[in-house]
């Protein structure tokens, strides 16, 4: 074990007193990814599950790997596809990557920069939770944006939606989402339209994302067949357009034990619910599309599969878990369909129940304690 | 023709009678199915025989009970028969701590601020006894028990919900619950256990049920057959209730099983005990002596040829379970027992040892591995594949201490009507008037063990909930 010896050996350089003692959260951060660290437990029980956070974070990531894939190959195509040019396969896989490497670099750079900083400042360990962050931020942004505005989103989306808060564990809303948000509307020429969706998009080309057809007043013929959107290739954020993708991910968090079925089911509950009633009114072209293209358009599958299940954002209890679901799903297509501004529902959806799931919890808990107290009373009835 | 047809009515008879005869026996007792939890097959387990290890030493150790300060009565040197009192509490006097054995108090350690870790007696193999007198059991009253029992040193057998200290004397318990059953891994049979001992266990139902005007809670597993032999052979005083139990750990729990019986209100008391107090309880009324004798499990994947031992509280039990290398022993289960390794004194209220492998080695990308043989409760490695089997579990942490991420995974394996999570971040924040809102009362640390075991992120939750009951204790006297 060569590579043990010499960890060992340059180990206590990074402890206290030693030559780079400045680094140790660093350090620490590469040896526990090395080696699952050699500590035993001294307190409590004797033994303790197999698993641990990294294995809980790293899952993520392996489950977001077939939209990664997916959404490169996706880049090359639509950018071929709106200049009619013919590609082949490697060609337009190599576009693709030629577009995503940098976004990933960016936010990965930015993002672990500023935890490592703000760890080692801490005097804690680095936490896993920026390499699922940051592997999500690219995947919901259009393949066009800026590199120096995602370096800006994902810093801001760290430090104001994570750090401040006390870092991984702690934050009200989920970080990726926020870095999106905050592009949303701080640049919102650069991340609505019909002309962000496809990297160096040819002017003639629409581009137009299904929801964007729908804002603007579109029919439902004018929309790509379930088809189209089921397999992916269709203008949209990196990793969204594919559902196949999204299902073999979430299939996997699902098995796994990883994502909460609760909030999946409840979410596409509300969906559909908001969507049958909206078609059931069909008072305009935007109620009249059928419910279940809502469940194929836009991030709803995406959002709902990673991002509504971030168990630190979502509400905690089962109960809560239920209403939240519902409520993300249902505000997600109420937005789309009722508002004239925001052609996609999902990202507010989220955010704004992320805000709400500490009150949803609240009150599932209020009604335990108010059962407790009720007891007690009765107890002390009893006893008089 | 005739002659078969009275065989007929006759068969039919007795197979009627034997109907009923069930019927009833549902009605006499009924089952509680617990259904949320998690068994934890560890290998290791204790083979049905019992053999006698010669006690050379016993040890008492005042960090075995809760909140006790121990004042001394011996000092090293003196004479001890089984009986005699080596220390009190300082905060309630009455509550007597004496030798299980015959002997002399070899050494007296201190630890910090001289305060005593233990209390050692050597055997002088006399095997002699203080007399406490015989008592005519079904006549002796409530306070001549109390009185017996806090003389011999007996009542410390006795602990409280919530806080899990020495019961106190002077309150009135809502109840009495005894849970004849461990469902943590690797757990001695009670029923093997007891079996030859049905008069002291008998005495000892008939003594609990007189310390409460309520109820005396009898919790049995419900597939224990040997249990409901015993059960069947006792005469059951009025308030005598037994209840079958079934499902997963921590259904052996008495927290779990007074919380399915009847949960613990702010100001209520319950005592509780295990099958061999009970045991002990009743000798010293039949016999007027303090019988310090358990019968104790060694188990564990590094324990020598696992099987039943009869040894005393405290005894020294390093030739049991020292020998191996790299191995933790642990008096107690491995979900909340106490690490003994180098100081091999068997705990008070234990009637098990463990001896795991120490797992303090580095693993290359452990988090990553496919791990076939490693223990988990999720479906996250190849080992998931095989739940039902048996493995060898160590010590290692398996990862390190990150923030409470992971939601939903506590509900699974904590059966009461309590929100764990919350009712973990009241006692993280220190905040009382959440923790009784949310449930304090009705819990102990060892309720939380499962949730400690599967917490991905390796929150030392019993330590938590116990320094939260500890605060709301301290705060409430």
């Amino acid at each position: 074990m060569g590579l043990r010896n010499y960890i060992d050996k340059i180990k206590p350089d990074f402890e206290e007193g030693g030559r780079y003692a400045k680094f140790h959260s660093t350090f620490e951060a590469f040896e526990t990814f090395l080696y699952t660290p050699n500590k035993v437990v001294n307190t409590g029980a004797h033994i303790r599950d197999a698993v641990d956070m990294k294995r809980n974070m790293f899952y993520v990531v392996i489950a977001l790997i077939p939209c990664f894939l997916f959404g490169t190959w996706n880049i090359g195509y639509q950018h071929f596809l709106s200049w009619g040019q013919d590609a082949t396969f490697w060609q337009i896989v190599g576009y693709g990557l030629l577009r995503i490497i940098p976004l990933y670099l960016v936010s990965y750079i930015v993002g672990l920069v500023i935890e490592f900083v703000f760890a080692e400042i801490r005097h804690e360990e680095v936490n896993e939770g920026y390499f699922v962050t940051g592997f999500l931020i690219p995947l919901i942004m259009p393949a066009d944006v800026p590199l120096w505005m995602l370096a800006v989103a994902v810093a801001f989306a760290v430090i104001i939606g994570k750090e401040v808060f006390g870092g991984s564990g702690m934050n009200v809303v989920n970080p990726a989402l926020l870095a999106r948000a905050f592009l949303f509307f701080s640049y919102p020429s650069k991340m609505t339209g019909d002309n962000v969706w496809i990297a160096e998009k040819a002017d003639a080309f629409s581009g137009a994302t299904p929801l964007g057809t729908i804002l603007n007043g579109g029919t439902t013929e004018q929309l790509p067949s379930i088809m189209e959107m089921f397999v992916g290739t269709i203008p949209g954020s990196v990793g969204e357009t594919s559902k196949i993708a999204i299902l073999i991910g979430a299939l996997f968090l699902i098995i796994t034990g990883i994502s909460d079925l609760r909030i999946i089911v409840s979410s596409f509950a509300g969906a559909i619910v908001i969507g049958l009633i909206f078609n059931g009114i069909g008072a305009n072209a935007a109620m009249e599309v059928p419910f279940y293209y809502h469940l194929f358009m836009g991030g709803f599958m995406f959002g709902t599969f990673f991002m509504a299940t971030d168990p630190v954002t979502a509400a905690q209890t089962n109960t809560g878990k239920w209403i939240y679901g519902f409520l993300i799903g249902a505000i997600a297509i109420l937005i789309r369909v009722a508002n004239p501004g925001y052609p996609e529902g999902m990202m507010l959806a989220i955010l704004l129940l992320n805000v709400f799931a500490p009150l949803i919890d609240w009150c599932v808990v209020a009604a335990n304690v108010r059962k407790r107290k009720n007891r007690w009373a009765a107890a002390e009835r009893s006893a008089k | 023709m005739l002659l078969v047809s009275k065989f007929a009515v006759c068969f039919r008879a007795t197979y009627m009678i034997e109907y009923q005869l069930n019927f009833k026996k549902k009605i006499m007792s009924t089952v509680i199915k617990i259904k949320k939890g998690l068994d934890i097959h560890l290998a290791g387990e204790a083979k049905k025989e019992t053999e006698v290890f010669e006690v050379r030493r016993c040890a008492i150790k005042p960090s075995d009970f809760i909140g006790v300060i121990p004042k001394l009565h011996v000092a090293e040197g003196d004479a001890v028969q089984a009986g005699s009192v080596l220390f009190h509490d300082k905060s309630r006097e009455n509550i007597l701590f004496t030798s299980p054995i015959s002997g002399t108090v070899k050494a007296v350690v201190r630890g910090e601020k001289r305060a005593v870790m233990q209390v050692i007696v050597e055997a002088d193999g006399r095997d002699e006894a203080i007399d406490f007198g015989k008592a005519d059991i079904s006549t002796i009253k409530r306070d001549e028990v109390i009185d017996k029992m806090l003389h011999s040193g007996v009542w410390t057998m006795l602990r409280q919900r919530p806080y899990s200290i020495i019961a106190n004397p002077n309150d009135k318990p809502k109840c009495i619950v005894v849970s004849m059953f461990s469902s943590a891994p690797l757990a001695p049979s009670t029923g093997y256990i007891i079996e030859n001992q049905v008069e002291a266990f008998n005495a000892g139902v008939e003594i609990l049920s007189k310390l409460t005007d309520g109820k005396l809670y009898l919790n049995l597993k419900a597939s224990c057959k040997r249990c409901h032999d015993v059960i069947a052979k006792i005469t059951k005083p009025e308030n005598v209730v037994v209840t079958d139990f079934e499902g997963p750990h921590p259904v052996g729990n008495v927290g779990t099983q007074i919380n399915a019986l009847s949960p613990i209100n702010k100001g209520e008391v319950v005592w509780y005990c295990g099958p061999q107090e009970v045991i002990t309880i009743g000798k010293l009324f039949l016999t007027g002596r303090y019988d310090s004798s358990r019968i104790i499990a060694l188990t564990g994947s590094e324990a020598n040829d696992p099987h039943y031992y009869k040894v005393n509280i405290g005894a020294d039990i390093e030739a049991l379970a020292a020998g191996g290398v790299n191995f933790r022993a642990i008096s107690g289960d491995v979900l909340t027992g106490k690490d003994i390794t180098g100081n091999y004194f068997l705990g008070f209220y234990d009637t098990q040892i463990t001896v795991i492998p120490e797992g303090n080695e580095y693993r290359l990308f452990g988090w990553l591995a496919p791990n076939f043989k490693r223990f988990t409760s999720t479906n996250t490695m190849i080992s998931s594949l095989f739940k039902k089997k048996t493995f060898v579990i160590d010590t290692n942490r398996n990862g390190d201490v990150r923030p409470l991420i992971m939601t939903g995974k506590f509900e699974k394996v904590f059966p009461f009507d309590i929100y764990p999570m919350q009712l973990l971040k009241a006692c993280i924040i220190k905040d009382i008037e959440q923790m009784e809102e949310l449930g304090i009362y009705e819990v102990d640390a060892e309720d939380f063990a499962l949730c400690e075991v599967i917490d991905p992120s390796k929150t030392a939750i019993q330590q938590i909930i116990r320094d939260g009951l500890e605060l709301v204790r301290k705060e409430m006297n």
